[in-house]
């Protein structure tokens, strides 16, 4: 029987590997540490389905509008449908797993949440994420036992093992003993958002360094919206890193704010009556960076009137977190929030069954460009990693292909990390560029610096990745002429049908980034 | 500013003896902790300090390590609580790998052994005790703290107790005998109740609590079961 290669063991990873177990399919599920150290830990806010339990008339179409609307219609809408219907039973099959998603007196409780109408999103307390993957590393255990899952902890991806364009495999490391392996069968790449671009910037964990992304770009795997970068609007700075305020302290009712004239403005509310302080993300920070600009000082979150009772049930943890790291009590302190990026709509480019450029090549979770267009809504993303793996499965298993013979080699291999000081110096260029706020020359400057750079000195195997990555990144930007979800171009304030595109990243074999752009599916009425 | 001299236990493979290192450090980040620390030493060494981090706030247990006599995470200890120097090296219940890196995979073995999870479907009903025993972070500072466990033995500790609790809640009749069984040998048989874990536990988790609970479903009314 052939054996499926999973790179990342968070929740895609192991959602994949749950539903290949399933189906009695064997895999190997390689990751740099356990399933407990994965990101989806650190999700917070909570899960979107429409169960429709609150009393508010929720349907799946409303669901697929949401998120085709909140992604301002960069999403391949047939992905979004099959998404959005197979989210309900989603929720469902993780309550059957046990997961104790707070309840109403009768079923599971849902929250508001950013550029919702209806209450979707269910929860449990602010660690759903954790919650979550409590269950599911639960369920991965009991396929481990039955030897259907084998585990690879500590071990990191080198390359794509590829003939003929088609993938053969894997080449990974053991980064206990160095010893480096080639694996051969069909490959799902789960591993994370690219917060290593952005080291001490992002709202995620050290370890989805963005690596894997930029070494198989450099492989020929085509890359999508890499423009598209989030910045979650309430997020605090912490020793290292941007430490994220989940957005349920707004869907419970928090307020944000800033002085103007000695008065509290709450502009949010002001200039969107409708959704207020949970319009979309992209909004929600582009106004935070805006207001600031015109009045100086920082925007503030006040959650000083939500009741006792939200406290206790509903944010426990996020109050424990904010008193811990800012010595201030949410309860009777507003507190100071800025944008930070938080998580990348971007990535490697698949169709609607996870399928990649390359044969036997599959993508899911955040490494992927799929569902969430140009801006993601809050929710959607632990959503997208369990409905994403469980997809990417699903197709795997139908489309079993003969593997040819790979050569089996061990040994050792001393493959130098990227330099700390180079990351930086890369990471800086981008910022110049990907702010919340771009245009034409600051792109141009940014892209610039980076060739400079380029000529430097002599690049080790990962540098040079992470400096392709960098230029499809600052060119997708560039090339994109319009201003749409979380890319804003002040130069082009408007949006453009002509761009309603998927941006593509190619790297040739000449180490050159080509952009173009692709058009976007349209729904099939069986969707 | 903050000044200190880490000091750091240092081998570089399994079979290497540990020798002790000092190097100076000093930053501005009034809230530095010693996961800071180490991240900036390391892009000054030719020979980086390896260690193991991922989230950097404490919900993620991969920094945990031995500081100044006490298992913790390297990012949920902030460094304006030393004065001079602080003393930093690997958990000592588990193998070393390279300088802070410890082979944890026993936690997750015994996990396996004692079969903890769901054999069909189970709904916990939002309960408080399955919420708090899902907060474990299976860091392995509970361990390292405990009196009774040791690598190897029956005794599987909180680490284990934790994940059995959150099934305890809704564990299925079919499963029952076993998980039970299991609960009695691996957990319940060696626990001295020094509740030395609960003091160090990062995540916060209310220990004791859950051992009452979970004794009182997989011990006691067993027990009771039988009595009668």
């Amino acid at each position: 029987m052939q054996n499926v290669i999973i790179i990342g063991a968070g929740l895609a990873g192991i959602s994949a590997a749950v539903t290949l177990a399933e189906q009695k399919i064997s895999c190997s599920l390689i990751s740099l540490q356990n399933s407990e150290r994965a990101q989806s830990v650190l999700a917070e806010g909570g899960i979107n389905a429409a169960l429709n339990t609150m009393s508010e008339n929720d349907t799946v179409q409303n669901h697929y509008e949401d998120t085709m609307k909140g992604g301002v219609f960069l999403a391949d809408p047939n992905a979004v449908q099959n998404l959005t219907s197979h989210a309900p039973e989603i929720v469902r099959w993780l309550e059957n797993l046990g997961v104790p998603f707070n309840m109403t007196d009768s079923d599971i409780m849902l929250r508001n949440f950013g550029g919702q109408k209806k209450k979707r999103t269910a929860y449990a307390r602010s660690s759903t994420g954790k919650i979550i993957m409590t269950a599911l590393i639960d369920e991965v255990r009991k396929h481990e036992a039955s030897g259907l899952v084998q585990r690879f902890p500590h071990h990191q991806f080198i390359r794509l093992l590829l003939k003929d364009n088609i993938c053969t495999g894997v080449r990974i490391q053991d980064s206990y003993t160095g010893k480096i392996s080639d694996f051969s069968g069909t490959v799902l790449l789960c591993s994370g958002g690219m917060n290593g671009i952005f080291p001490g910037m992002t709202t995620g964990t050290t370890q989805n360094s963005g690596d894997v992304t930029a070494t198989v770009f450099r492989q020929g795997v085509k890359l999508g919206n890499l423009e598209m970068l989030q910045y979650h609007p309430t997020t605090i700075g912490i020793s290292g890193k941007r430490c994220l305020v989940t957005e349920a302290a707004r869907g419970e009712g928090g307020r944000l704010y800033i002085m103007r004239n000695g008065q509290k403005y709450h502009f949010m509310e002001e200039k969107f009556p409708e959704l207020g302080n949970l319009m979309p993300r992209d909004v929600v920070a582009r106004e935070m960076f805006f207001v600031r600009r015109e009045f100086g000082g920082e925007v503030f979150l006040d959650m000083t009137a939500l009741p006792e009772l939200t406290w206790q049930k509903k944010l426990s943890d996020l109050r424990q977190e904010i008193i811990h790291y800012l010595s201030l009590d949410p309860k009777s302190n507003p507190i100071p929030v800025r944008e930070g990026i938080h998580y990348f709509m971007g990535g490697i480019d698949t169709d609607e069954f996870h399928r990649t450029n390359l044969k036997n090549l599959y993508a899911a979770g955040e490494c992927t460009c799929q569902y969430h267009g140009a801006n993601r809504l809050g929710g959607n993303s632990m959503l997208g990693a369990l409905y994403g793996g469980r997809k990417s499965a699903e197709t795997i298993s139908q489309n079993f292909t003969e593997i040819p013979e790979v050569q089996e080699i061990s040994g050792t291999d001393d493959i130098p990390p990227a330099s700390p000081a180079l990351i930086h110096e890369i990471s800086q260029i981008l910022l110049s560029g990907l702010g919340i706020v771009r245009n034409q020359d600051d792109l141009q400057n940014a892209l610039n610096a980076l060739e400079v750079l380029k000529n430097q000195r002599e690049y080790s195997f990962y540098e040079q990745n992470r400096l392709l990555l960098a230029e499809a990144m600052l060119l997708s930007a560039l090339e994109r002429k319009e201003s749409r979800g979380a890319h804003y171009r002040e130069d082009y304030p408007d949006k453009d049908e002509n761009f309603r595109k998927t941006t593509v990243s190619e790297c040739d074999e000449n180490h050159q980034v080509r952009i173009s752009f692709r058009t976007i599916p349209e729904k099939r009425a069986d969707s | 500013m903050i000044n200190l001299t880490l000091e750091i236990l240092r081998r570089n493979a399994p079979d290497d003896s540990p020798h002790w290192e000092s190097y100076d450090y000093s930053t501005q980040d009034e809230n530095a902790n010693v996961a800071t620390a180490l991240t900036e030493l390391n892009h000054t060494l030719k020979n980086p300090v390896r260690w193991e981090c991922s989230c950097l706030q404490k919900k993620c247990g991969a920094c945990a390590m031995v500081i100044n006599n006490r298992p913790r995470l390297a990012c949920d200890t902030p460094l304006k609580d030393f004065k001079d120097s602080v003393k930093i090296e690997p958990l000592r219940k588990f193998p070393v790998i390279a300088d802070l890196i410890v082979d944890r995979s026993i936690l997750f073995e015994n996990l396996k052994i004692m079969k903890l999870w769901f054999g069909e479907d189970a709904k916990t009903n939002g309960s408080q005790t399955a919420y708090e025993a899902s907060r474990c972070l299976q860091c392995g500072c509970c361990l390292e703290i405990c009196p009774n466990f040791f690598a190897g033995g029956d005794f599987s500790g909180m680490a284990a107790m934790i994940p059995a609790a959150r099934l305890l809640t809704a564990l299925p009749e079919s499963q029952k005998k076993e998980i039970f069984k299991a609960y009695q040998k691996h957990v319940y048989e060696g626990c001295g109740k020094s509740l030395a874990c609960r003091n160090v536990c990062p995540a916060g988790i209310e220990i004791d609590k859950l051992l009452v609970h979970s004794n009182a479903v997989a011990v006691w009314k067993r027990k009771f079961k039988h009595d009668k």
